[in-house]
């Protein structure tokens, strides 16, 4: 499904990722790990099309086709979802209009026809009952005034609606309690489906245990520096980071 | 004033003080009503038009109001004007409740009254100066002074007709009244002076929608004067739309002053008009009153739109909300002034004031400005604004989401209208507003 090759990126100059090398396959769940300021968000945001980076060196392909050739909306509209670690508030419109946006743009540069309002209210209806939730958030405006485990949800809710064929989240469980961290690992859990990969971006071991991953990866530095199953998870939660700059200091 | 400025006053005023000697000798009525125009005759000749010099005046020029010859308005309907209402009028005809007036003046046949809960007048204030006499001499220019601004000087100066609402204690009207003043000049540039005056008694309750139109092609100006009565425990869900022809001016005040535990809601939309100001005045003049006044303005080409506003929090225990959006494309400007008073022994008043500004060209302008006096120590006030163009990371959310390129920059500009659009409780209002702004905001003829 995705296919990351030796990428560089860059931002205002200074060289963030360093050689990134990354194969997801179809329906995988995939964690990066890995401390502050290791590009775990860089990664994300280079994924999701942000202006800011700038590709260096490296081809990023889905399903066999040059996402970095895309534009933001592109990539969204060939499938892919990032779930934002800061959503953005956007005054004045409701989030049931700018799902509608969403799903209609997606729908209409796929030479589909778009909804009115009246049949996506219950589009929208049986995409919520998916996941479990009420539909309390339609009528107010994107993100304004909301907590910040509320703008997690939200982005949770727009993934359920836009249905990604790759969805990439991004650091969704920071700032979350115990009972918002297990409602929004519940809804991704039901939002598993061998059609749909996730790239599970996180600092902390925690959310690890609600979602179990097929894979985990520590990124250090910019680069991918050791690959596992999901018990590597737990070793970095017994561990912590520290041995990481032990094994940079001696490789150094 | 220095000799030159009263001398350039007496220039600019000279041919209003002539029209109105004029003016007095042509029209009946009692002898406070003329002590009144005569009092706001002599302060508007002292004080003349504003100038920038003048602070609450310093980022509007109304010079171009000011160096103009502008004469009374013709009588009779001008081609038009018909066509002007029916655009702008909404709900079903068999239901409607629409009292027009044309230059200042009401115009029955293009009125629909019929079906008003009893005791409830609406029409014409000359007909009211004498079948309501007391109560029209009761409130008319006591809230909007003279002395407060010079253009509410010079309608009260003139002040012949206008619209004339009185809603008893306890009465509900239940469906919404529309106001609409056309104006439409003739051969000469002319100014319509509008007035009106809506009184509500203790526990009434009216919706109304007040639009100020232009018809035809000649220069006018229209300045226009509305004072609000809202009684102890009354509710008022009030819509002020201001389309304007592009090339005419508004200049405009709106009072409002309420009773006890009242519930007074003003949402202004500004569209029209090349120079366009708009004072309002909300006093919240008894225990436990709430007000909100929101305004949107979208402007394009040359248009100023200057919103003047002034809370005053007279009593303990009041709320106020005010929201005031603009979207300024080409060469627009906007002013938002936002004076929040809260006098002594106003305890516990929570007032919250907002402006946001989108700045779609280069050469758009807003300036906003708070004015926060506070002489009581137990209150809530807060203020904020913002200013820009188009934000980034909002763009980068949408376009994650699928939404690109111009339809994304639309989405984002729309949601500055839909949050003032969203306080409209009328349904037929707010699609037909609704259509507005997407016509605006498209540049298509509306």
């Amino acid at each position: 499904m995705l296919d990351i090759k030796n990428l560089h990126a860059s931002v205002e100059g200074t060289e963030i990722l360093h050689g990134v090398n990354l194969k997801v396959g179809k329906g995988e769940v995939h964690a990066i790990m890995g401390p502050n300021g290791s590009g775990k968000s860089t990664l994300a945001q280079v994924l999701a099309g942000h202006p800011a980076y700038e590709v260096t060196e490296g081809t990023v392909a889905l399903a066999g086709a040059d996402l970095l050739d895309m534009s933001p909306e592109e990539r969204a509209q060939a499938g892919v979802f990032m779930a934002f670690q800061y959503p953005v508030e956007i005054r004045g419109i409701t989030n049931a209009y700018f799902l509608r946006a969403a799903v209609n743009a997606v729908r209409k540069a796929r030479g589909e026809p778009e909804y009115d309002t009246i049949d996506f209210l219950d589009v929208l209806d049986e995409k919520l009952k998916v996941i479990g939730w009420e539909d309390t958030f339609l009528t107010r405006a994107v993100n304004e005034g909301f907590s910040g485990g509320e703008k997690k949800r939200n982005e949770i809710i727009q993934m359920a609606v836009l249905e990604p064929k790759l969805a990439i989240l991004d650091e969704t469980d920071s700032g979350l309690d115990i009972d918002a961290l297990k409602l929004v690992a519940e809804a991704v859990n039901t939002l598993r489906a061998p059609d749909r990969s996730m790239v599970i971006v996180t600092h902390y071991q925690r959310l690890l245990n609600y979602i179990t991953p097929d894979y985990v990866h520590v990124l250090h530095n910019g680069r991918i520096v050791r690959s596992g199953g999901k018990e590597l998870a737990h070793e970095l939660e017994a561990k912590g980071y520290d041995w990481l700059r032990q094994e940079a200091a001696v490789a150094g | 004033m220095t000799a030159v400025a009263v001398e350039r006053v007496a220039e600019r005023t000279a041919p209003y003080v002539t029209a109105h000697e004029e003016f007095v000798r042509a029209s009946a009525g009692p002898a406070w009503l003329q002590d009144l125009r005569q009092e706001a005759i002599t302060r508007f000749a002292a004080v003349g038009f504003p100038t920038t010099r003048d602070e609450a005046w310093r980022f509007t020029s109304v010079e171009r109001v000011a160096a103009g010859r502008f004469s009374a308005p013709p009588s009779g309907i001008p081609a038009g004007v018909r066509e002007a209402v029916a655009r702008v009028v909404v709900g079903e005809p068999h239901e409607r409740l629409v009292a027009t007036f044309v230059n200042g003046r009401f115009t029955k046949e293009l009125s629909t009254l019929v079906g008003l809960p009893s005791g409830v007048v609406v029409g014409s204030l000359a007909d009211a100066m004498r079948s309501h006499g007391d109560l029209v001499r009761t409130h008319l220019g006591r809230y909007a002074s003279a002395e407060a601004n010079p253009f509410t000087a010079l309608s009260t100066a003139f002040v012949a007709d206008g619209a004339f609402v009185y809603v008893p204690r306890n009465v509900v009207v239940e469906q919404p009244l529309q106001i609409v003043f056309v104006s439409s000049g003739g051969e000469e540039p002319i100014v319509s002076q509008t007035r009106a005056l809506f009184v509500l008694e203790e526990s009434a309750q009216l919706s109304l929608i007040e639009q100020y139109v232009g018809a035809g092609e000649g220069t006018y100006w229209t300045n226009a004067v509305t004072e609000w009565v809202v009684g102890d425990n009354a509710v008022v869900d009030a819509y002020r739309i201001q389309r304007e022809r592009t090339d005419a001016s508004h200049t405009a005040t709106t009072w409002s002053r309420q009773g006890r535990s009242s519930v007074f809601s003003a949402v202004n939309f500004a569209f029209g008009g090349h120079l366009c100001r708009h004072d309002i005045h909300a006093v919240l003049d008894g225990e436990g009153a709430e007000c909100t006044v929101n305004g949107l303005s979208v402007l394009r080409g040359n248009q100023l739109m200057d919103h003047h506003t002034t809370i005053d929090h007279a009593k303990p225990h009041c709320n106020s909300w005010e929201l005031f959006n603009g979207v300024y494309d080409e060469r627009a400007r906007g002013v938002f002034t936002g004076r929040i008073i809260v006098r002594p022994g106003a305890q516990k008043t929570d007032s919250k004031q907002t402006s946001n500004s989108l700045l779609l060209s280069e050469d758009a302008r807003s300036d906003s400005q708070p004015q926060l006096e506070i002489y009581a120590d137990d209150v809530k006030c807060t203020h904020g604004a913002t200013l820009g163009p188009i934000d980034e990371k909002s763009l980068f959310y949408l376009q994650s989401r699928g939404i690109g390129g111009q339809a994304a920059r639309n989405l984002l500009t729309y949601g500055f209208g839909a949050e003032i659009l969203n306080s409209v409780s009328l349904e037929p209002l707010r699609a037909h507003l609704d259509d507005v702004v997407h016509a605006r905001l498209e540049n298509r003829a509306h």
